[in-house]
C-alpha cells in the first residue's frame, strides 16, 4: 500500500475512531449504564459525572502512560543490562560509559551548550526585543529574525555548512579572511572552537523565539514605572536594565530553562556538521552512536539526559502547582 | 510615544542601525542557499554567491578541427576561431585569457604568444635531462628563456631550446596554432571567458527527479500531516476534562503534564522500539504516528488547557444549566472556540513532526524508499553530494520551503501558541 493512502485512511480511521470513542462512551455511560430516568436520576447523573473524566482523559492517559511515563523506567532497566539485552550487568554500562573519553568530551560540550546556547539566545532575543520595541519596521525585523525557527535543525545546518565552507568562493567566512589575505581555514575542525560555531546555528534558530516572548514581556510593563523612572532622570540603559529587566525576570528565565532543555534534546545539529568528529559530540548525539548497535548503553545516555533534565522539571512541575493555587 | 523625554535621535538612528544589522546576519545564510540552489554547479565552485548577479570567469576545453592544417615551413599551422569550435564556450564572444595546459588555461593574455619549448635542464643529482617550459610572449619578439623551470631546476643556456608547438588567441576567439610536428589530431587549446550569470532550475530538476527526493517529500508528507491531527483530537478531550471537569486526581494530572513536557525523546526511543517491535508494528509509518502523537501530547494538552481555562465561565455553566452535558458543551461551544489554540498546537506540531529527524531515523524503517526529507539529507546527501553545492542547496530548500510558507501564512497562530506556553 503507498504510503500516502495509508496516511489517509489512517488519518480517517485516527480521526474518526477518537471522535467515535469519544461519542459512544458518553453515549454508553447516559443511556446505559447511569441512565438518568429511572427513580435514582440524580445519583445516577452524579456517578457519570464522575466517570466523564476519565472517559475524556483515557486516550491521553494511554499515550502519555505508555509513551512517556512507561519509558522512564523502561529505559532504565534496559540500562542495567548488557548489549543482547539477556544478561543483568548492573551498572556496568554506566561506569563504562564514565571511563571513556569520549563521554567525557561529550558530557563537557554539552556542559558548554547548555551554558552558551541559552544565554546568547536569551541575550540576543532581549536584545532584539527591545530594539525593535518602537521601530516603524519592527515587526518586519522581528518576523525575519523569527524565521529560523520554522526551518528543521537539519535545513539549518545546512545553511551554515554553506556559510562555513571551507572554499573562499562559498563560504562567507572563508571569503572575508581571503580578501584580507588569510589562508582558509575550516572552522568546524578548529578543536574547541568549533563547538561555537555549531553552537551559534542554535543560537541563530533559537533568537527568534526568546524575541517573540520577551517582546510580549515587555510590551507588559506597566508604562507608569518607566514614566516614573524618565522623570527621575534616567538614562536609556539605566531604565532598561534597572527598570524593565527587573520586571521581566520570570519570563526571562521561563525562556532561558526552555532553551535549555532543548539544547538537551537536540542531536541533529551536530549529527548534520561533524558527525560528532573533531571533539564536537554532545550527550544526545553520542547517544546516537549506539542506537541501533549497544541498547545497554545507548539507554544508559539517554537515562543521563534524564537526570540532567529532572531539576528542570521538578522545577516546573512546583511553578505549576503554586500558580494553580 | 514617540517623542516622549529620554529618547534621543541619536540613538533612534543606532537603534535602526543596529537591527538592520542583526536582521542582515540572520537573513544571509538562508539568502546564500536560495541564490546558491539556482545556480549552475560550474558557476557556483567559480564564485561565492554573493557575486551571482555578476559574470563570472570559467575556464573552457576548445579542441578545434585538425582538418585545416597546412605546413609552413618547418611546422604545421592550424587557424580558426574558437568559438566556432566550442559548443560550450560562449562567453560574450570575448578571451580573457588562454593556454595550453589544463593546469594553467588562462596563463597569456589574448594576442600574446604562448609557446612550448624542450630544454635541457640539470636535476637535483646533477643529471641533465630535458623538459617542457611554456612561455608567453609580445608577437614581434623572441621568447626570453629563464634561469631555471618552474621547479627551480637551473636550465642548461648554452644549448637552443627546441620548438615544440605555439599558441596565439586574439580577444575574438580567433587562434594561430603552431606545431613542430605535423597535426593530425585536434590540439587542446584553453581559453577563460567571463560567462555572464546564468540562474537555471536544473539544481531543482536533478534533486526531484533523479534523486528520490519527491519520494522523501511525499513521504514527509505521509508522517507530518496524521501525526499533526491526531493529537489534537485526543488532546483536546483531555484538556477539557482538566480545565472544565472537577474530580479528585485533577491537580495531579495537570501537574504530571507539566512535568512530561520536558521528557528528554531520548529516552523513549529503545523502550518503544522494542515495544513497536514486540506488538507487530516494527519500524514503520504506523509506529511514527503513534510516537509522534505520543511526543506532542504534553504540549497540545498544556496550550489547549490554559487556553480553554480562560474561556468565560458563564457561557459554559449556563449552558449546564440549560441541560446541556459535558460532551455537548465540549463540542458545541470550548471545541468551536479554541480554534486559536487549536491552530497554534496545529503549526508547532506540524513544523516539529515536518522538521523531525530523531523520530523518523528510529521508528521508521531504514531503506531508502521510507526516507523523509530529513534523513535523506543528513543521512544520504551530505555524504554522496558533499560537494556539489547547488544539489546540496536545492534539496534543503525543497524541504524548508512548506515549512516557510507555513510560518509565514500562519505566523500570528505561532506567536500566539508560543506565549501561551510560556508566559504567565
Amino acid at each position: 500500500m503507498s504510503p500516502i493512502l495509508q496516511g489517509i485512511i489512517t488519518i480517517i480511521l485516527g480521526v474518526g475512531g477518537c471522535a467515535g470513542y469519544f461519542y459512544a462512551s458518553n453515549l454508553v455511560l447516559d443511556r446505559f449504564i447511569f441512565p438518568a430516568r429511572d427513580d435514582d436520576h440524580g445519583r445516577n447523573i452524579n456517578r457519570a459525572t464522575m466517570v466523564r473524566p476519565w472517559l475524556f482523559l483515557a486516550p491521553a492517559i494511554f499515550f502519555l502512560g505508555l509513551y512517556l511515563v512507561y519509558p522512564v523506567i523502561g529505559s532504565f532497566i534496559r540500562s542495567l543490562y548488557n548489549r543482547s539485552g539477556d544478561t543483568f550487568i548492573g551498572l556496568s554500562n554506566y561506569l563504562q560509559m564514565f571511563s571513556e573519553e569520549g563521554f567525557r568530551v561529550a558530557l563537557f560540550n554539552n556542559i558548554l551548550w547548555v551554558i552558551f546556547v541559552p544565554a546568547a539566545s536569551t541575550f540576543m532575543g532581549l536584545l532584539v526585543a527591545q530594539l525593535t520595541d518602537r521601530l516603524k519596521w519592527g515587526n518586519v525585523a522581528k518576523s525575519l529574525i523569527f524565521m529560523p525557527m520554522a526551518i528543521s535543525f537539519v535545513g539549518a545546518s545546512l545553511i551554515w555548512k554553506f556559510v562555513y565552507a571551507n572554499n573562499p568562493d562559498i563560504g562567507i567566512i572563508n571569503a572575508v579572511r581571503d580578501i584580507f589575505g588569510m589562508d582558509p581555514i575550516d572552522v568546524l575542525q578548529l578543536q574547541f572552537w568549533n563547538n561555537f560555531f555549531i553552537m551559534f546555528i542554535m543560537v541563530w534558530m533559537q533568537t527568534g523565539f526568546a524575541m517573540v516572548i520577551l517582546s510580549a514581556a515587555l510590551r507588559g510593563i506597566p508604562e507608569e514605572t518607566i514614566e516614573a523612572a524618565i522623570i527621575d532622570g534616567a538614562n536609556p540603559f539605566q531604565i532598561f536594565f534597572k527598570i524593565k529587566v527587573p520586571q521581566i525576570m520570570p519570563t526571562i528565565v521561563v525562556v532561558w530553562t526552555t532553551i535549555t532543555i532543548l539544547v538537551l534534546k537536540v542531536f541533529d545539529i551536530v549529527y548534520a556538521m561533524t558527525g560528532g568528529n573533531f571533539d564536537t559530540e554532545i550527550l544526545p548525539s553520542y547517544m546516537m552512536d549506539f542506537m541501533f548497535r549497544d541498547d545497554g548503553r545507548a539507554t544508559a545516555v539517554a537515562f543521563v539526559i534524564m537526570v540532567i533534565v529532572t531539576p528542570v522539571m521538578v522545577w516546573n512541575i512546583v511553578q505549576a502547582r503554586r500558580e494553580m493555587r | 510615544m514617540d517623542n516622549i523625554a529620554g529618547q534621543k535621535s541619536g540613538l533612534s538612528l543606532v537603534t535602526n542601525l543596529s537591527v538592520i544589522a542583526l536582521v542582515l546576519i540572520w537573513l544571509i545564510p538562508t539568502i546564500g542557499l536560495a541564490v546558491s540552489s539556482f545556480r549552475e554547479r560550474a558557476q557556483i565552485s567559480e564564485s561565492g554567491w554573493w557575486r551571482a548577479p555578476f559574470s563570472v570567469e570559467q575556464a573552457y576545453r576548445v579542441s578545434p578541427d585538425a582538418d585545416g592544417a597546412v605546413q609552413d615551413g618547418d611546422t604545421w599551422v592550424l587557424e580558426g576561431n574558437v568559438f566556432d569550435s566550442s559548443e560550450d564556450a560562449s562567453g560574450e564572444g570575448s578571451v580573457s585569457g588562454f593556454g595550453i595546459t589544463s593546469r594553467a588555461p588562462g596563463a597569456a593574455e589574448p594576442g600574446m604568444i604562448y609557446a612550448r619549448y624542450e630544454v635541457q635542464v640539470i636535476e637535483d643529482d646533477g643529471e641533465q635531462d630535458d623538459t617542457n617550459i611554456e612561455i608567453a610572449y609580445e608577437e614581434g619578439s623572441e621568447p626570453v628563456f629563464p634561469e631555471t623551470d618552474e621547479d627551480g631546476q637551473e636550465i642548461v643556456q648554452d644549448i637552443p631550446p627546441i620548438f615544440d608547438r605555439s599558441l596565439q588567441v586574439m580577444r575574438n576567439g580567433d587562434f594561430v596554432y603552431r606545431d613542430a610536428d605535423e597535426i593530425t589530431r585536434g590540439p587542446s587549446i584553453y581559453i577563460t571567458a567571463a560567462q555572464p550569470p546564468e540562474f537555471t532550475m536544473d539544481n531543482y530538476e536533478t534533486i526531484l527527479t533523479s534523486d528520490n527526493m519527491d519520494r522523501a517529500f511525499i513521504n514527509t508528507l505521509t508522517v507530518s500531516i496524521p501525526a499533526t491531527v491526531i493529537p489534537i483530537v485526543v488532546a483536546a478531550f483531555a484538556a477539557y476534562a482538566l480545565a472544565w471537569m472537577d474530580f479528585a486526581a485533577r491537580g495531579f494530572f495537570i501537574a504530571m503534564v507539566v512535568g512530561l513536557l520536558v521528557v528528554p525523546l531520548q529516552i523513549a526511543l529503545v523502550p518503544l522500539l522494542t515495544f513497536h517491535q514486540t506488538v507487530g508494528i516494527g519500524q514503520s509509518f504506523l509506529g511514527v504516528w503513534l510516537a509522534h502523537t505520543a511526543f506532542g501530547m504534553p504540549l497540545a494538552i498544556y496550550l489547549l488547557r490554559n487556553y480553554m481555562i480562560g474561556l468565560p465561565r458563564d457561557i459554559i455553566e449556563s449552558a449546564k444549566v440549560d441541560g446541556a452535558t459535558d460532551f455537548q458543551v465540549f463540542t458545541k461551544i470550548v471545541l468551536p472556540l479554541s480554534f486559536p489554540a487549536l491552530a497554534s498546537f496545529a503549526i508547532f506540531q506540524f513544523l516539529w513532526t515536518w522538521n523531525d529527524l530523531l523520530v523518523a531515523k528510529v521508528f521508521l524503517p531504514s531503506n531508502s524508499e521510507s526516507w523523509v526529507m530529513t534523513v535523506k539529507i543528513a543521512d544520504d546527501l551530505l555524504g554522496s553530494r558533499g560537494g556539489d553545492w547547488g544539489i546540496l542547496a536545492a534539496a534543503a530548500f525543497v524541504s524548508i520551503a512548506v515549512p516557510l510558507a507555513v510560518f509565514f501564512a500562519m505566523q500570528k497562530y505561532l506567536v500566539r501558541g508560543l506565549l501561551a506556553g510560556s508566559v504567565k
